[in-house]
């Protein structure tokens, strides 16, 4: 078992998924993780053998570029209200300059899909939940809207919708009330595609944004984690999120 | 036994009762066209943004909920720590903790994004959430205080006030603690810390009995009962410990903000540059709230008017507190990467303005409204103080 | 004797409302003033399952299937609801939303709140965009 899961599991959940492991890496050990979370069929749940993460590579990102920010836009059906203070930014671009050394970054900064959410520790009705690989998303059919989220998201990655909206993307349900934020993608993730940031990104040549498993040793992701030096935002918090930066 | 003490209903003609209560109508219809309002355009209405998320109901609430446990401290200083010159009042103690818990819940449910799955708010419950577990909090304390006043009206019951009194006084202390620790466990710079939860259980006294010597005071004036000036002597010495309390907390507090060099920044914000928020904290909060109240309160001649005076300093000074802790403690941007400028399209590094909307004051009010109502009407269909509160009770269990 | 003959009087109102109340449905049916919804289907067929079981309890498949596809990413198409508006969706407006809607009829008729259209598309995707 990773270190990345340790939630508390029941003894035959346990079992089920050592023997598993195990029988995966014996059985077969060249097999990528990733290729069987790929095969999961669609009547089958999501495994915690997975855990889905993003690496962003502050060196290729430029300032000003917001391709990731409008594919997420166009994907998740954000519309710009004209009110920019209460309109959901799932994505954004935050510019970095150093106080001390004036060294400048542009970084796309999003729900980092914490191992450890706050937003779900405080959410009342268990809206705000963690998927077993790792995505962290709001059931809109219990969240009540107390915005407790919000103020516990150390991240600013948690929006509230604030007026009625329509003609949504049917993949992508949102609507007045309820809190929402980044979801990976995951109505994406789940027919085994990239979030559309990442998409958007890699289709423009930048580069900058790998999206994968990061439980998965023979993924690119977790490559390059174990390669280079990667960082979290606030790793101070002791959240381990699942989008890690390098280049910071 | 407090047997020389005659409870009586609030009395007067039906009419100025009446006239009474349609005066607190009016700021509960406001309150309610307020909420069908916010519920119909959505929270686009209020001032309330992305960057600021709870608001001015909150505010009310908050403090609704702080005074609440507060309000309570009389009667568990008469019916747990044996001080049988507040048995007088105990009732009415606890009758106030509740409206005004009360008030502060119905703001708290009607300002949710979707307050039309309230139900889902009480029935499903996520265990691990603090939030949710102060649901069993409130929902304990209303039942444990609910007993104990039932057992102070029902003479057969009389016996079991003491137990009935501490299982009150546990849950009390659960509920204050854990409000403090919303704050204090939360990772925005202005909250962060655990001097909260104490800081917390000052403020909750200070504005409990506040609110509470100026309900008694409004009987008073609504019909003759005379106070003994023994009790509010007492009263007096005992907001004085409270208000002295918030000061020496809120002082502290803000000082090791300042102190630590990672909030110092935030302290800056909240003692000097803050505008708004550094004009109430020092005004409302600081002056206002504790140093003129105390002032009132340590004069050596005791006077009905200053004690009054001092008690509605108080509560002002706690909305001011409040507004300072919640609005405040939101404006300051969440510093995502320590050491450097933040900006962004998302307001990122910025102090975040606000500006509470009309619909949102009216809703606080209404909330405020609906405790004052639950008072009124419980006061003069239970007979919750005695006709006169000059009679040095006995010592009684 | 007078508060016995408002008593009376008011009791007999009560009564006269009890019966008008029961009454109601029945003149109502009587003169078919509630017009009855319109069921337009699009795409006959086959519904995933026969009809009086679809009207008994599409409600407890579709939050069923809710929780499977919201918590354990199992997104199977037969009690999705984004297939039920993909065929359901009525030709000239494209929703299942609308005055004779296929949803919105039926439930203004039993007068039963929906909740699902604050948040969930009332259209079929577009085509261009169209997944399997």
């Amino acid at each position: 078992m990773s270190a990345d899961t340790n939630e508390v599991l029941s003894r035959r959940g346990f079992l089920a998924i050592s023997a598993a492991t195990l029988g995966g890496v014996m059985l077969a050990p060249g097999v990528r993780l990733i290729e069987i979370a790929a095969a999961r069929a669609p009547e089958q749940p999501v495994s915690r053998k997975v855990r889905w993460g993003l690496l962003i590579d502050t060196n290729k990102c430029a300032p000003g570029c917001d391709d990731c920010v409008k594919a997420c836009a166009t994907e998740n059906g954000l519309k710009n209200t004209g009110h920019p203070r209460t309109d959901a930014q799932w994505i954004r671009k935050v510019e970095l300059k150093d106080m001390r050394t004036g060294r400048t970054n542009s970084v796309p900064v999003m729900c980092q899909h914490c191992e450890e959410p706050p937003c779900v520790d405080v959410c009342p009705t268990g809206a705000s939940f963690k998927r077993a690989d790792g995505i962290v998303l709001v059931d809109r059919h219990i969240c009540i809207g107390c915005r407790y989220c919000m103020m516990a998201c150390p991240y600013k990655a948690r929006s509230i919708v604030f007026q009625s909206i329509s003609d949504q993307n049917p993949d992508v349900p949102r609507g007045n009330g309820c809190a929402e934020g980044c979801t990976l993608c995951v109505h994406r993730v789940d027919r085994d595609q990239q979030p559309a940031c990442v998409e958007a990104c890699t289709k423009a040549g930048h580069n900058a944004m790998i999206f994968g498993d990061l439980n998965d040793p023979h993924s690119e992701i977790a490559q390059r984690v174990a390669k280079y030096a990667s960082t979290q935002i606030r790793a101070d918090l002791q959240l381990n999120p699942g989008v890690r930066y390098q280049g910071l | 036994m407090a047997d020389s003490l005659i409870y009586r209903e609030l009395g007067g003609p039906s009419r100025r009762f009446w006239s009474l209560l349609a005066l607190l109508a009016v700021p509960l219809a406001l309150g309610a066209v307020a909420y069908f309002y916010m519920e119909h355009y959505g929270h686009i209405v209020t001032g309330m943004d992305n960057q600021i998320v709870w608001g001015m109901p909150h505010v009310f609430a908050v403090f609704l909920v702080v005074a609440a446990t507060g309000a309570l401290n009389i009667a568990m200083a008469a019916s747990v720590f044996g001080k049988p010159v507040y048995r007088p009042v105990a009732p009415l103690s606890a009758l106030v903790s509740l409206a005004l818990l009360v008030g502060g819940l119905a703001l708290l449910m009607l300002d949710l994004g979707r307050s039309d799955r309230m139900i889902v708010a009480i029935t499903q419950l996520n265990p691990a959430s603090l939030f949710a577990r102060r649901v069993i909090f409130y929902d304990g304390y209303m039942v444990s205080v609910g007993v104990y006043l039932w057992f102070l009206l029902e003479r057969r019951m009389n016996r079991y006030i003491r137990p009935a009194a501490i299982v009150a006084f546990l849950w009390q202390l659960l509920l204050i603690t854990s409000t403090g620790l919303e704050f204090g466990f939360n990772f925005r710079a202005a909250y962060d810390s655990v001097l909260y939860a104490p800081m917390f259980i000052a403020f909750a006294a200070a504005y409990g009995t506040a609110v509470l010597v100026l309900i008694l005071f409004a009987v008073c004036s609504w019909e003759e009962r005379p106070v003994a000036e023994a009790l509010l002597r007492r009263f007096k010495n005992l907001l004085g410990i409270a208000v002295g309390a918030s000061l020496f907390f809120a002082v502290l507090f803000l000082s090791s903000k300042y102190e630590l060099a990672r909030s110092r920044d935030v302290a800056r914000f909240l003692l000097f540059d803050g505008g708004v928020y550094t004009a109430l904290l020092w005004l409302g909060q600081l002056v206002i709230g504790c140093i003129v109240p105390l002032a009132l309160l340590v004069r050596s001649q005791f006077s009905r008017s200053a004690l009054a005076a001092a008690c509605a300093l108080v509560v002002l000074g706690g909305l001011a507190q409040m507004y300072v802790t919640l609005i405040g403690g939101q404006a300051y941007p969440q510093i995502l990467f320590p050491g450097m400028v933040e900006t962004s399209s998302f307001f990122d590094g910025e102090i975040h303005p606000y500006t509470p909307s009309l619909v949102e004051v009216l809703l606080g009010l209404g909330g405020m409204a609906l405790a004052a109502a639950i008072i009124a009407v419980a006061l003069r269909a239970l007979a919750l103080l005695p006709t006169r509160l000059e009679v040095p009770a006995e010592p009684q269990a | 004797m007078k508060h016995n003959g408002i008593g009376a009087s008011a009791g007999r109102i009560a009564r006269a409302i009890c019966l008008l109340a029961l009454l109601l449905p029945v003149l109502a049916f009587a003169s078919d003033r509630v017009p009855k919804p319109v069921i337009d289907i699009a795409r006959p067929g086959k519904c995933v399952e026969d009809t009086a079981t679809m009207r008994r309890e599409h409600p407890d498949m579709l939050k069923h299937q809710r929780d499977l596809t919201m918590h354990e990413g199992i997104r199977t198409q037969k009690h999705s609801l984004k297939e039920c508006i993909s065929c359901h969706a009525s030709t000239k407006t494209g929703s299942v939303l609308g005055n004779n809607g296929f949803c919105q009829s039926c439930h203004e008729y039993a007068s039963v709140k929906i909740d699902c259209f604050n948040c969930h598309a009332s259209k079929p995707k577009r085509i261009a965009g169209a997944t399997p």
